[in-house]
């Protein structure tokens, strides 16, 4: 499926004196997706979906709406609605006011304002809670009637600025579900600011991950998560170990052999075609890690390191360790496919042998300046 | 143990030096008497020849003109400040900060002289209308500050939110920040009507013949000595002042 890009982001830049807040930014957006910008704290989001919703101007670059370019409308000119992270209800508004109150602004017949409500009402499920003040109800009402006065508009994109941010975690799960079903319900375009990986993960057909204002992937959740495409991403996605190394030979077209700081030879896929003597940095995710106590046979296409194991943490399905090989501390995690209790389970002090395939492993390439960008998550 | 009397005494030792010279008034402008050294026995006399002063009525008509019209027109243009000094944080604001702010703590007989001058040199008849110019004056700086206090804790997000919505800057203005400004609004008009009804000093500077107000005219009668009628308009004032002040704090309770 090809749709046509429906929302697109050309070379915008928007800067605050030095700070960068958004950075040449280009984005295309189909119709009907439930896209998600993620990137940690500061990283410009916000101030990328601002520019959108039209409360703040690009000092360059556009942006085009099915084929208009929007750029200079001012916000109640434009097709798309927001839902703010406070919420921002009307405090001297009724639950049924303010859902009606982008309707009123556009003067639409009583009858008609009464019959689209009574609909929202029933679609976040407040019809009880109609009279109330937002005051009086929870959060998570809350977020359902901000959801509620912005659909009602029928916005071609809704823009959700951290919409779980002020809610518990049981409530954020359970309105992670609701929102999924609102945006399968109404096929509206979702644009999705959040920095919690796990929200865009579940919720996305496609994510951007920012980072200091640029735009570092766009991709689906599995391309991201399999396939980063730079360090930020690896580490930010999920968890991953890094091994600083270099390139030392061509293997075929499609692998080559790294040298890595005290470490046999490592075979890795080599998808970027880098080139011998590059640097690198070689990423691999705790969970495509094999640790057991026999050597396993050395094929060309596997890895193998001895190690140590100095921490291992019982999770149930899981067994998470954290294994000395030279220098690094490997994070490990283990799914239990067989019944535990049949084997002797490794255990702290041991000595294991780690093993991975080489099409698990991912090269970065290193730059000077990037190796202060490398985040590293705690465990 | 006994417990102290001192703070009970110094309570009512402040209580009988604010009000002490206020219930003499009062109970004076009950007395026949004409001088009030002694009471002579209980009349409304003076109640009723102040119904029929036709200039305490002139004073007074033209006190509420001027209280009315500057307490509107300074509330338009306080919250006008009280918005763009909130919303814009740049050096020119601090400036603007000052200058709202000096008129608060400015001795009002500078006022009062500063303004005269100007208004001559700009060759305008003193008059109702220089008193009003006069009373916005001062009255701005004090409602912008009520607003101001009102706006620290405002989530502009709201005003956003409409605007995302489809209203266009006046709607917002007139559908969500007006009424959630309400409060304030009608306490810094509050505020500003009662600097303007009671103003003297600045109020004496610009003012021209005909152009009375009630100070003014209470003034002059204390020095032509008819205190009685004085005694009783106080009252008057007195009671209204007391069930302005009731009133509006009433309001503001229920709003919060
Ligand atoms: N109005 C402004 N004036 C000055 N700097 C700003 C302004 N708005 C944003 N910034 C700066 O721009 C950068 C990006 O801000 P933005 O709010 O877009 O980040 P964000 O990704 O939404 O972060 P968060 O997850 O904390 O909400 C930050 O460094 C911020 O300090
Ligand atoms: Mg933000």
């Amino acid at each position: 499926m090809n749709a046509p890009d429906f929302l697109e982001f050309k070379n915008v830049s928007r800067h605050f004196g030095s700070i960068r807040a958004v950075d040449q930014v280009s984005l295309s957006i189909r119709k009907g997706e439930f896209f998600s910008l993620l990137g940690p704290s500061g990283c410009g989001k916000t101030t990328l979906l601002r520019i959108l919703a039209g409360f703040e101007r690009p000092d360059t670059g556009c942006v085009i709406l099915s084929g208009q370019d929007i750029t200079q409308l001012p916000p109640n000119r434009r097709k798309v609605n927001t839902i703010f992270q406070s919420y921002a209800l009307f405090p001297h508004l009724t639950v049924r006011d303010n859902i009606a109150f982008g309707l009123r602004i556009e003067k639409r017949p009583q009858r008609e304002i009464d019959h689209e409500v009574e609909r929202m009402l029933e679609l976040i499920q407040m019809k009880a809670e109609a009279g109330k003040f937002p005051d009086t109800i929870s959060g998570g009402q809350k977020q359902r009637v901000a959801i509620a006065r912005a659909l009602i508009k029928k916005p071609q994109v809704l823009l959700l600025d951290e919409p779980l941010a002020a809610l518990d975690l049981k409530l954020r799960q359970r309105m992670l579900i609701e929102l999924d079903l609102i945006h399968d319900e109404v096929g509206i375009t979702f644009l999705y600011v959040t920095h919690d990986q796990g929200e865009a993960m579940s919720l996305s057909d496609r994510i951007a991950v920012m980072n200091s204002g640029i735009i570092e992937q766009v991709g689906t959740p599995a391309e991201i998560y399999e396939a980063p495409r730079s360090s930020f991403v690896a580490a930010f996605i999920g968890d991953t170990n890094f091994f600083e190394g270099r390139v030392a030979e061509l293997i075929g077209n499609e692998y080559s052999r790294l040298v890595i700081d005290g470490f046999p030879d490592v075979t890795v896929f080599n998808d970027k075609q880098l080139a011998v003597n590059n640097l690198i940095y070689l990423s691999v995710r705790p969970e495509k890690f094999h640790i057991s106590r026999e050597r396993q046979e050395k094929s060309p296409r596997h890895n193998v390191v001895p190690g140590r194991v100095e921490e291992v943490i019982y999770q149930g399905s899981l067994t998470r360790y954290w294994v000395r090989v030279q220098e690094y501390r490997i994070a490990v995690t283990q799914q239990h496919s067989r019944f535990l209790l049949d084997e002797k389970p490794i255990t702290w002090d041991e000595n294991v042998w780690v093993s991975w395939h080489a099409d698990d492993g991912f090269m970065l390439e290193r730059y000077s300046q990037s190796d202060e960008q490398l985040v590293t998550l705690p465990e | 143990m006994k417990r102290s009397l001192v703070p009970y005494c110094v309570t009512a030792a402040i209580l009988v030096f604010f009000y002490l010279p206020i219930l003499v008034l009062v109970v004076n402008s009950f007395n026949t008497s004409r001088f009030g050294g002694s009471w002579e026995g209980f009349s409304l006399v003076w109640y009723s020849r102040l119904l029929n002063h036709r200039e305490i009525w002139h004073a007074l008509t033209n006190s509420l003109v001027i209280a009315v019209s500057s307490s509107i027109v300074s509330v338009l243009l306080g919250t006008t400040a009280a918005l763009a000094l909130h919303r814009y944080a740049t050096r020119l604001q601090k400036a603007h900060y000052m200058l709202i702010y000096t008129p608060l703590i400015m001795p009002e007989i500078l006022m009062g002289i500063s303004m005269l001058l100007f208004f001559i040199a700009a060759g305008m008849q003193l008059g109702l209308f220089t008193i009003f110019l006069a009373h916005v004056t001062f009255c701005i700086s004090f409602v912008a500050m009520v607003v101001l206090g009102r706006l620290q804790d405002f989530d502009f997000s709201i005003i956003e939110a409409a605007q995302d919505l489809g209203a266009n800057w006046w709607q917002a203005t007139w559908k969500v920040l007006v009424p959630l400004l309400m409060p304030g609004l009608v306490a810094g008009g509050l505020l500003a009507f009662t600097l303007s009804i009671d103003d003297f000093v600045i109020t004496f500077f610009v003012a021209g013949p005909g152009s009375t107000t009630l100070p003014i005219r209470i003034y002059s009668m204390i020095k032509h000595g008819s205190p009685p009628l004085i005694n009783a308009l106080s009252t008057i004032l007195l009671a209204v002042t007391f069930a302005a002040v009731y009133i509006s704090q009433h309001l503001l309770e229920d709003k919060t």
